[in-house]
């Protein structure tokens, strides 16, 4: 009905910290942005992209499927099930159980992929393996 | 079958992520679009399942064939968002190149 809107919540929230982030990382000096960037095998921006770019791509092409089954409508109040009580009740009911476990779920493949990312970066390159430095 | 197009779309364009010469395809984009839909629909696809049980993988015909209709309209509408971005981007600087081209 409307689950789409709980992760495009978090979307728009972690794309305000990635903004914040990019406006600090301006304001201070560049020396120190390199620093830290050293310190972190992947750069958290980085990182913050991909969580960004996964909740932005998964809401518009669920939301393009909600369009398609008329859940989601041009006018005003855009969800159909906001027309009617009851129908609005069961939408709630949906964006807090599947709604908040899409969220979940897209947050926790997040962090499975930043961890594996960090250890796959920290590895040494195929061409190393095969001609290692004496 | 959305979910099963999608996930499908998400696997082939990793793969040819996996194998790009240089990032100026800028497939990465279209990994995350494809990926995150298919986790969100995959969600979608578990609480159908414990609310239809075995019915889930029995759908009526019709069922099947819009879900199959809108699962390539996604396709194509992931495409077409990448695509508009690529074209933005111009990472290879073509847009931008002909561009000069006509106006000179």
């Amino acid at each position: 009905m409307a689950c789409f809107v709980v992760p495009a919540v978090e979307a728009v929230v972690v794309s305000a910290v990635d903004k914040c982030m990019r406006k600090k990382e301006i304001a201070t000096s560049t020396s120190e942005t390199s620093v830290s960037e050293n310190l972190a095998v992947v750069p958290f921006r980085q990182k913050i992209k991909w969580l960004t770019r996964m909740l932005w791509g998964g809401c518009v092409l669920l939301a393009f499927e909600h369009l398609w089954h008329g859940e989601i409508v041009p006018w005003f109040p855009f969800l159909t099930a906001m027309s009617d009580p009851g129908e609005t009740t069961e939408m709630l009911r949906e964006m807090a159980t599947v709604g908040v476990t899409m969220a979940a779920l897209i947050t926790v493949v997040w962090l499975v992929m930043c961890k594996v990312a960090d250890v796959i970066a920290k590895r040494p390159a195929p061409n190393d393996l095969q001609n290692p430095v004496n | 079958m959305t979910l099963l197009i999608t996930l499908f779309a998400a696997i082939i364009t990793t793969v040819l992520w996996y194998n790009r010469k240089d990032d100026s395809m800028r497939l990465g984009v279209l990994c995350f679009l494809f990926w995150g839909a298919s986790i969100m629909w995959f969600v979608d696809a578990i609480f159908e399942y414990a609310e239809l049980k075995a019915e889930y993988f029995t759908p009526a015909l019709s069922d099947m064939i819009n879900d199959t209709y809108l699962g390539l309209s996604v396709v194509a509408l992931a495409l077409i968002i990448w695509l508009v971005r690529l074209l933005i981007a111009d990472p290879k600087g073509s847009v931008r190149a002909a561009l000069k081209r006509e106006k000179g």
